[in-house]
């Protein structure tokens, strides 16, 4: 399904040029359950940014679904992102206005569904995370966890093939981080491919697949 | 992202931040109701003294010795420096045309006036019966001027309110003996109290036969002569008529200036017009200020909003309806600011209008369009730089940030 060939992430910072990334191949099948692990510093984010098209390679190419997707312009970038890749981040990113729901409905309404299709949908995704009963509440009423949980049912809800979490648990107690983790790998069962980033080696052992980087390079990857 | 709901989103982030919306709101509605306010004040005054005009009979012309007027081809003709004067038969003159119904000489000068040993230095004008009429003056006891021969020098005269009030107090004037002069006149009538007139306090007065005051000040030529046109579409014909009449009475000579009524209001309008135009711009200025204060809390919102902006991009929006969300929030702003705006600009004129019911206050339709589409237009303007901010943020550093 994604496929990375040669990949250079380089940053400018001042004179200084900071390799993120430096000559990363890579490939994930359809479904697959993988950590990423590895000192701070050694590029992980980076390449889950890039993976996720917020973030463009300096130099390599990236295959997703045998396509091109590094040249692509900025409204098919867009619809990649919205139709085949959902994000979950350490930090929640739940807009604060919005409810429960109407955070979870956001893909839906970039995409253009009608409301009573979103409605339908919204309801079964807070379900299957288990938050049903807490749609009409707003993140600052919700516990780490549920937050953690209304984010993972907004990245799902467009059915995605890939589901990015870089340090998903990083912000939660040791109980709401082992749902939050449950949830996702629930999903990766239904066919999602899934990576996380962690720093926790319980999670990271959990994964069916373990890479780990180094100084911006993959040093090891293996089934496990 | 389809528009209806784009505008639902940028809606309830206008209803998220609720204080600073209610501030931009308010900034944009009082420069709306500034401009329709400070217009309706503007066309107020305007109908104000087109009213007032009227009600003096707009059909008035006015001959004054001299030429103060240059323009078009009388600017070819070179000034006399003592022009000739205008005599009671240039007046007589005027009587003959069918576009003329009333011609009423006037001589204006001062004189010692007593009755009962009180004595005072007072404006005595010289006319007939007919300037009465053409300025709607009224007499509070007595008749006018008689009627008649303009060359008949007859010893009577009408008082000023104020003169008969200083001169012979509640003692009755009718009938009474008054010394002009050096000549004693019989007093037939007193006006009515109210306004100025030809530069002349009426009420500070005292109105003789015009050739009466020719006797008294010792000079034949007239300080100008009111010529009422029959209707409003004579006051031109009657104009040339004046114009001709007088050139061919003076060898030729165009030496006298014609004013018509209508010029001088069509001059009161244009300066009011202009009025209205520049407090409407001073509103318009006050509506530019807050599009720029739009435009800054814009770009604090873009700041404060980086996360989310990074998150909607992670979603799947685009550049374009990023740029669209951020845009429409200062589109929104600024039409309820118009909305509001109207509201209070027309409570605004309202309150105005009843309390000064004689000004007739009503803001014009074009300058409430105007005021409306400079806050639109200043709301995307002013909206476009924070809208680009926001489209333009990198999404992995708007996201790295808390
Ligand atoms: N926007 C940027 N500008 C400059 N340098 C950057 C930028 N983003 C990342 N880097 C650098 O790239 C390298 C990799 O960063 P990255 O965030 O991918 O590390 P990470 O493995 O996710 O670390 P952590 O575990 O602390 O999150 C680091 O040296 C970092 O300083
Ligand atoms: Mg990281």
């Amino acid at each position: 399904m994604i496929r990375l060939e040669g990949i250079d992430r380089i940053f400018q910072v001042g004179d200084q040029q900071v390799h993120a990334l430096s000559q990363v191949d890579l490939e994930v099948g359809t479904g697959e359950y993988i950590s990423i692990m590895g000192p701070s510093g050694s590029g992980k984010s980076t390449l889950l940014n890039l993976l996720g098209l917020l973030d463009r390679p300096t130099s390599g190419r990236y295959f997703l679904n045998d396509q091109d997707v590094s040249g692509l312009d900025d409204a098919r970038q867009a619809y990649t992102r919205r139709r085949y890749i959902g994000f979950v981040f350490q930090f929640f990113h739940l807009v604060p206005r919005l409810t429960a729901a109407g955070n979870v409905e956001l893909p839906l309404i970039l995409d253009g569904v009608a409301p009573a299709e979103r409605h339908e949908r919204v309801k079964t995704s807070l379900a299957e995370v288990g938050l049903a009963d807490r749609a009409h509440h707003r993140p600052d009423q919700l516990s780490g966890g549920q937050r953690q949980r209304v984010a993972i049912a907004r990245a799902t809800i467009m059915r995605p093939q890939l589901l990015l979490a870089d340090e998903p648990t990083g912000n939660l107690d040791q109980a709401s981080g082992a749902d939050v983790l449950k949830v996702l790998e629930a999903l990766s069962d239904q066919g999602i491919a899934l990576m996380v980033v962690t720093h926790d080696a319980n999670i990271g052992a959990r994964a069916h697949r373990a890479i780990r980087m180094v100084d911006g390079r993959i040093v090891s990857d293996r089934a496990q | 992202m389809k528009l209806l709901e784009s505008l639902r989103f940028a809606f309830q982030a206008l209803t998220g931040f609720r204080l600073r919306s209610i501030l931009m709101v308010l900034a944009m509605s009082i420069g709306v109701a500034s401009v329709m306010i400070l217009t309706g004040i503007g066309e107020g005054a305007r109908g104000y003294v087109s009213g007032q005009f009227a009600s003096l009979g707009t059909h008035m012309l006015i001959v004054i010795p001299g030429r103060t007027e240059t323009g078009g081809a009388g600017a070819a003709f070179t000034v006399p420096d003592t022009p000739r004067d205008l005599t009671l038969d240039d007046a007589i003159a005027l009587r003959r045309s069918a576009h003329v119904s009333m011609v009423a000489p006037v001589v204006l000068g001062s004189g010692l006036v007593s009755a009962k040993g009180r004595e005072r230095d007072i404006p005595i004008l010289g006319s007939t019966r007919e300037l009465f009429t053409i300025r709607h003056w009224e007499l509070s006891q007595g008749t006018a001027l008689p009627e008649g021969d303009l060359q008949r020098d007859t010893p009577v005269c009408v008082l000023g309110s104020k003169v008969r009030k200083e001169l012979f107090g509640a003692d009755p004037v009718l009938g009474e003996w008054l010394r002009v002069g050096d000549r004693r006149m019989r007093i037939i009538g007193v006006l009515r109290p109210g306004g100025m007139s030809v530069g002349v306090d009426v009420d500070d007065v005292v109105l003789v036969p015009v050739a009466t005051a020719q006797a008294l000040f010792n000079s034949p030529s007239l300080f100008r002569i009111m010529v009422s046109a029959t209707r409003r579409e004579s006051i031109e014909p009657a104009r040339r008529f004046v114009r001709d009449t007088l050139r061919e009475r003076h060898q030729g000579e165009e030496d006298v200036t014609v004013i018509t009524q209508d010029a001088v209001l069509a001059t009161f309008d244009q300066i009011l017009g202009a009025l209205t135009l520049a407090v409407g711009g001073i509103g318009a200025i006050s509506l530019v200020v807050a599009g720029i204060l739009v435009m800054n809390v814009m770009l604090v919102a873009v700041s404060q909003r980086t996360a989310e902006i990074g998150l909607l991009k992670a979603l799947g929006a685009r550049r374009s309806g990023i740029l669209q969300l951020f845009l429409y929030e200062a589109v929104l702003l600024c039409l309820l600011g118009a909305v509001v705006g109207t509201l209070v600009g027309q409570a605004g004129v309202w309150a105005l209008a009843s309390t000064y019911p004689q000004v007739p206050v009503a803001t014009p339709l074009w300058a409430w369009i105007a005021g409306v589409s400079v806050a639109v237009v200043t709301g995307v303007l002013f909206g476009v730089l924070p809208a680009r901010r926001a489209a333009d943020l990198d999404p992995v550093t708007a996201l790295s940030r808390r």
